[in-house]
């Protein structure tokens, strides 16, 4: 007996739905616990130094702390100098400027 | 019954006919499973670092204020502290010290900070989780530096960071007040900025110009503010990546339209065949719109599942050196896993139902004209 051409593609898709099912809910809920103490450190961390910025583009001083930068450290190093950091690409303008307000 | 083995037909009918050009099928199936790999890839990793950021820096200083002298941050006399303590609503001002500093041999930017309380003595600092990493070579296990004039100064590194808080401390250096005015230069007298405490969180703004107001020279910054930077720059509507992705996505939907609308002579004559031989166009279209569906439905769960992989399992690691820039320095992190039905919904609209609908709409133009005509062209 030869199988339907269209069982074979719900059983592929039924495996898919499985396998999002496990990730997409299940796996989540593994290391919770550990992750919710991990979080409870980094918390306690930046509470006690007073910590502002996520480590994450430690390139230049402006994306070290982008929350502390100054309003215009793209010029900073000259008046004709533009950003050249490649995470200075990753990092949107300020939201009034978005929003075309003043 | 009668209508499912009815679509079920139309599916067995719709699979056969995708098997026949199987290569042209597969090379389909794989560049729309790399598009949503990739859009699911940056909905999954900046959804997880924007809610990271948001848990991480609640935590943090209620209000910083710095002072500008020509539109820069420069020192902040530690006497506006007390200027600031005066006005209502501020609980506390604390002076901050920190800064860079970079170390010729490893070319790495580091974070420098002077904790409230520094536990060790003068000549030992605490160091976050990367900088032992990229110092290079120690001297007798004591981390050479370059004071502000000059000198040279052998520091003990004596304990690290907390594992897993690489996301806020990989470049940091703990070390005490007067080691900290030696290697940087801050004059006794200044600080970097003033941390103010707030009790209440609505009079923030309101102590924030009264600051402006009395020190006309500074810059408070809220919490809310850091939060809304942070918001910002990880919204994966916002974000220039997805700016970038945007056009790999409309390539690829322009590729779809071309393949759609070029329907082959072989297919137009498929589809006259069946008119034919007794369908009509409503089965014509049913038959397309399976073919569109089964494409984009085995791409989407296979996109979606990689990206999920990517993400959280090899640490989004396509996306490292797009972080990374000319960093010496990355943080080693794991994010929390976590997939909503919103992400997967934006997904799902943004790929499948655009591709189902330009896949069916060529179909109905040939479907809607006489059999005779379509296969005697």
């Amino acid at each position: 007996m030869t199988v339907r051409r269209s069982t074979g593609f719900l059983v592929f898709l039924l495996g898919c739905v499985l396998v999002m099912g496990g990730l997409f809910v299940v796996h989540p809920l593994i290391g919770g616990e550990e992750y919710a103490r991990g979080l409870e450190r980094r918390r306690q961390l930046v509470r006690d130094l007073g910590l502002t910025d996520l480590c994450l583009f430690t390139e230049a001083r402006y994306t070290r702390h982008l929350s502390q930068a100054d309003l215009h450290s793209a010029f900073q190093d000259h008046p004709m100098a533009l950003e050249h950091f490649p995470s200075g690409s990753l990092v949107l303008p300020p939201p009034h400027l978005l929003e075309g307000g003043p | 019954m009668k209508w499912i083995e009815r679509q079920r037909a139309f599916m067995d009918y719709t699979l056969s006919s995708l098997w026949r050009r199987k290569l042209r099928n597969l090379a389909l199936l794989m560049v729309y499973t790399l598009v949503i790999f990739l859009l699911s890839s940056v909905i999954f990793f900046t959804d997880a670092l924007r809610k990271e950021a948001a848990a991480v820096l609640e935590a943090g200083p209620e209000m910083i204020v710095q002072r500008t002298v020509g539109g820069r941050h420069s020192l902040i006399p530690v006497a506006y502290a007390e200027r600031i303590e005066r006005i209502r609503g501020a609980s506390s001002v604390r002076p901050r010290l920190w800064g860079y500093y970079y170390h010729q041999a490893s070319r790495t930017n580091y974070t420098i900070l002077v904790p409230e309380t520094f536990s060790g003595p003068d000549d030992t600092v605490q160091t976050g989780g990367g900088v032992l990493r990229t110092w290079g070579a120690l001297w007798d296990g004591r981390m050479y530096f370059r004071t502000h004039d000059g000198n040279s100064l052998f520091l003990l590194p004596t304990s690290a960071m907390s594992d897993g808080a690489d996301l806020v401390t990989a470049d940091l250096i703990l070390m005490s007040e007067p080691t900290f005015r030696k290697i940087s230069g801050v004059p006794e007298g200044h600080a970097t900025d003033l941390v103010v405490r707030v009790r209440n969180e609505r009079e923030r703004p309101t102590v924030a110009e009264k600051i402006v107001r009395e020190l006309p020279d500074t810059r408070p910054i809220l919490r809310e503010e850091i939060a809304r930077t942070y918001a910002a720059i990880f919204d994966w509507r916002a974000g220039y990546v997805v700016v970038l992705l945007g056009s790999a996505v409309l390539a690829f939907f322009i590729f779809a339209w071309d393949k759609a609308t070029g329907l082959s002579a072989e297919e137009k004559t498929e589809i006259g065949i069946l008119k034919g031989i007794g369908w009509d166009t409503s089965d014509v279209l049913m038959m397309k719109f399976w073919e569109g569906a089964v494409v984009s439905v085995s791409a989407f769960a296979l996109g979606a599942i990689t990206g999920y992989v990517h993400v959280y399992f090899a640490s989004a690691s396509l996306f490292e050196h797009a972080l990374k820039g000319w960093s010496i320095l990355y943080p080693k992190f794991t994010l929390r896993p976590q997939v909503s039905a919103y992400q997967l919904a934006v997904l799902f609209f943004l790929t499948v139902v655009p591709y189902t609908l330009l896949t069916v709409v060529p179909t109905w133009k040939v479907a809607v004209t006489d059999p005779d005509a379509v296969m005697r062209r």
